[in-house]
């Protein structure tokens, strides 16, 4: 089951560029939130720093507070377990290439040393059950590569890795950015079927794509946090003026 | 932590009874969702492993360190080894061009001579050949042709010395001999560069065949120092009304002058090192001529053809010294040439951009 | 003019390349035999006779240099690609390894001799083999970062974002990714210094017999070309070629394999 999110005082850098400042932010469980805003405007940056990936980069920097549950993620444990209860699909699919689709499925777990054939077979069928792809690879899914199935199917595929390691929170940086149309409907489905079981946050710079999918959108300009509401109040009557200038397309 | 949270109980996973046969039982997968989940609570279980990665990153960084510490073994171990033939005769053993082992007196001038000799014959001939190779890749060659001419050259850089020098001994070695040599004698002969002594062994026939043997190393990397001038420059030159020729003489070769030089360099000091080819061609004579077609010695061939029959300390560590120069002189043109070749590649790895 | 030039120097960059393979295959072909893997050398006046303790002693110190050469190279290139990017450290050690790629090969071999052989008191396929192995590292090192660093950065975030340990990461996602590209690599390492004589003399020495102790003198198939070449013995000659040629064809595969691997892109649909 998912869990909320509470973010305090987040201020991110990256090398000098000041790219996060003073995010506050309480992220309901169990429903999906969308980050809009124009591209550069810190939205990708901060949910890389949800899952702690955004510290991989040797120059990146991080300070606040980011609760997941009741756990305070940059104080009481190791960027590797948090990722473990943090799953993330990246803007474009990136499956192992020299695995097949069993094997992608079940990286998380075997590389993390889970070891029970049996049961992995199970989570391998339920996690692309999840994430509506069973039907379409079920007859290969230890012959055919990973790499070799279609963007939209390779993007589901990555869903399928994130939800193996049944994590709390499913973070998603632009999942159908790099689609087509079909696929990307496909993947709104997905959302729509998985935030019952799973806090998921979307990164999206499609708007229309945050107003179906999630409750609450929060919208990101110049590494602030400009607004957070429910999604319908964000679209139809924001407090803010640059919400709204953003909204009806004057900019960005 | 977190592990203290969640008790760490082993749960064996909850499969329902039809699940035994595998893609039948849709129920039991999608049902219950337990409160904690068994992968969750094995996850969990799981160290953060920063134990494991900390030694991991530590023995790669032990292994990229050993690369120093080779080289600073090397250097020290030759120093060491060497150091009989230093207090004896000092710098004078460079300078010195008597080489007597019987009556223990060493000097390394004739090698000396004979390595720079041998590879400055070869730059002489290999330089102009590997340039206009590359040119001809670069600038010239229809696409079908780039493939296995850079394949060509690939092979003739992975073929061994050992197989240059048989092909030298039995084939290079005859041909100088008998058709190449007379030549130089009868129309050069009066310069004294040509005199002496026809064997088919000696300078000039080592020169040619180290000049085969560097010619590739000049060759593709001049390939990749010309490859990384941008278009633009070449557009530039073009754009001035220049001749496809001036093109390349003004657009490409003066911007990659450095590197280019660098590769040259870099051929030196292949030359410097070639050991087994030169030793069975330069019929390895302690003595320094003028002729290039008499026989001499280089400081590599020297050490290959002495080194198992040396027979007293002295003897070994005037060997060993001669190494050891060998060693800091290749460390220095490399370095150079290094420095010089990234200067236009920008140092990154030649593949990768 | 200018491109006349250009070709002339191409062509003359292919004859020699040309005449070497033409020449080596002719008298290599017509003395290769199933005696020359199968026998040791027979004492001179004797005809026929082969390499097969050479073949074998070959094997031997090849096998004991990749030992060493193969994971410490492998190791080092890891650290470049995975943890030193970028680092002055890195470019430290990069550019050592470049410089110690030009290092003379018979500087490698006195270097081993007085560092083994001596101490040991005698000559072993053991020294052979280390030596073979240090000449191995820079160049493993050099292709297995170049390798890694063609892996997509994507892969690498997916396998943290999964939570994999970094070291499980490194080696079960990105350097099995790049597996084919660096094993390529290996090979053309290992068959740069299969050819190798100058190392070989003073640390192995060679062996007319046959022995498999790495503890002794071992035969080597470069070394014994050298001492079949500069005989004066028409029979020996004969046996030196066949091992050239043997020693070329193994070369040959290897540089293919690297070309075929690279151009058809190690990487792809790794996107």
């Amino acid at each position: 089951m998912g869990v909320g999110i509470e973010v305090t005082n987040l201020n991110a850098w990256y090398g000098a560029t000041h790219t996060l400042q003073d995010i506050n932010l309480n992220i309901p469980p169990n429903q999906a939130t969308a980050l809009i805003g124009p591209s550069g405007c810190g939205k990708s940056t901060f949910v890389r720093c949800i899952n702690r990936m955004h510290e991989t980069n040797p120059i990146a920097r991080v300070t606040g507070t980011v609760r997941i549950g009741d756990l305070d993620i940059y104080e009481d444990a190791k960027p590797v377990e948090i990722r473990r209860r943090v799953g993330m699909v990246f803007q474009r699919p990136n499956p192992f290439p020299t695995m097949s689709i069993y094997d992608n499925v079940a990286s998380g777990l075997k590389l993390n040393g889970y070891s029970n054939r049996r049961a992995l077979d199970e989570i391998v069928e339920k996690s692309l059950r999840n994430s509506a792809l069973w039907e379409e690879v079920k007859d290969e899914l230890k012959k055919k590569s990973g790499a070799s199935l279609s963007g939209g199917q390779q993007q589901r595929l990555c869903i399928a890795r994130a939800l193996a390691v049944d994590p709390e929170v499913l973070l998603m940086d632009e999942p159908a950015s790099a689609l087509d149309p079909v696929s990307t409907s496909k993947i709104e489905d997905l959302i729509f079927e998985l935030k019952s079981q799973y806090t998921i946050v979307i990164v999206t710079h499609n708007m229309q794509q945050a107003a179906r999918v999630a409750e609450k959108t929060g919208f990101f300009l110049n590494g602030r946090m400009v607004e957070f509401d429910s999604t319908h109040k964000i679209f139809t009557n924001p407090s803010d003026k640059r919400t709204e200038d953003y909204i009806t397309g004057r900019f960005g | 932590m977190t592990e203290t949270r969640i008790p760490k109980t082993q749960v064996e996973f909850q499969a329902g009874p039809e699940s035994e046969n595998g893609a039948g039982s849709e129920a039991t997968a999608a049902n219950v969702p337990p409160a904690i989940s068994e992968v969750r609570r094995f996850l969990l279980s799981r160290g953060n492993s920063s134990l494991a990665d900390g030694g991991f990153r530590w023995l790669m960084v032990i292994c990229a360190l050993s690369i120093f510490a080779i080289v600073v073994l090397i250097g020290t171990v030759l120093v060491r080894s060497s150091e009989l033939t230093r207090a004896k005769f000092g710098f004078k053993f460079f300078f010195d061009q008597m080489w007597d082992p019987v009556n223990g007196n060493f000097g390394a001038l004739p090698f000396i001579y004979g390595t720079l000799v041998t590879s400055l014959l070869a730059l002489l001939i290999a330089v102009p050949l590997a340039l206009g190779l590359a040119i001809f890749l670069t600038e010239m060659s229809p696409k079908f042709l780039r493939g296995p001419l850079a394949f060509i050259t690939e092979l003739l850089a992975a073929i061994p010395s050992i197989i240059y020098g048989l092909w030298a001994v039995f084939v290079l070695v005859p041909l100088m001999r008998d058709h190449v040599n007379p030549i130089l004698i009868r129309f050069f002969g009066w310069t004294t560069l040509f005199s002496g002594d026809n064997l088919g062994l000696g300078f000039l026939t080592s020169g040619v065949i180290l000049a085969v043997m560097i010619l590739p190393i000049i060759s593709s990397l001049t390939r990749e120092v010309m490859t990384a001038v941008p278009h633009s420059q070449r557009e530039a030159v073009l754009a001035l009304g220049a001749t496809r020729w001036e093109m390349i003489r003004v657009g490409v070769l003066r911007n990659a002058r450095i590197g280019i030089v660098g590769s040259i360099i870099l051929g030196l000091g292949r030359a410097f090192g070639e050991t087994m080819a030169v030793t069975m061609v330069i019929g390895n004579t302690p003595e320094i001529h003028k002729s290039l077609l008499a026989t001499g010695n280089t400081m590599a061939s020297v050490i290959a053809n002495e080194f198992s029959e040396a027979a007293d300390d002295l003897h070994l560590s005037a060997l060993i010294e001669i190494g050891l120069a060998l060693f800091i002189v290749t460390i220095i043109i490399n370095a150079i040439a290094r420095l010089l070749v990234w200067a236009v590649t920008s140092g990154a790895p030649a593949r990768v951009n | 003019m200018a491109s006349g030039l250009a070709i002339l120097a191409t062509i003359l960059v292919i004859l020699p390349l040309v005449a070497i393979f033409v020449y080596l295959i002719y008298m290599g072909a017509s003395s290769l035999n199933l005696a020359f893997f199968t026998q040791i050398p027979k004492p001179v006046g004797v005809s026929g006779g082969g390499m097969a303790n050479a073949i074998v002693g070959s094997a031997i110190i090849l096998a004991l240099s990749s030992i060493l050469g193969v994971p410490i190279g492998i190791s080092g290139g890891i650290f470049l690609a995975e943890f030193g990017r970028g680092t002055k450290l890195a470019n430290a050690i990069r550019f050592t390894a470049d410089v110690l790629n030009g290092v003379p090969s018979i500087v490698m071999g006195i270097a081993v001799y007085a560092l083994v052989v001596k101490p040991q008191g005698h000559f072993s396929a053991f020294a052979g083999g280390v030596a073979l192995g240090i000449m191995m590292i820079p160049t493993i090192t050099r292709t297995t970062e170049e390798m890694l660093l063609m892996v997509p950065h994507a892969i690498r975030e997916a396998a943290l974002g999964l939570g994999v340990p970094n070291w499980r990461s490194v080696l079960s996602i990105t350097l099995k990714t790049a597996s084919p590209g660096i094993i390529t690599g290996c090979m053309l390492a290992f068959a740069r210094v299969a050819g190798e004589t100058a190392p070989l003399i003073f640390t192995v020495l060679g062996n007319s017999f046959w022995s498999t102790n790495i503890n002794q003198p071992i035969a080597a198939l470069p070394l014994q070309i050298y001492v079949f070449a500069i005989s004066p013995y028409d029979d020996w000659h004969r046996l030196a070629w066949a091992g050239a040629l043997v020693l070329i064809i193994l070369i040959v595969l290897a540089v293919s394999l690297v070309r075929y691997v690279t151009s058809r892109g190690v990487m792809k649909g790794a996107s």
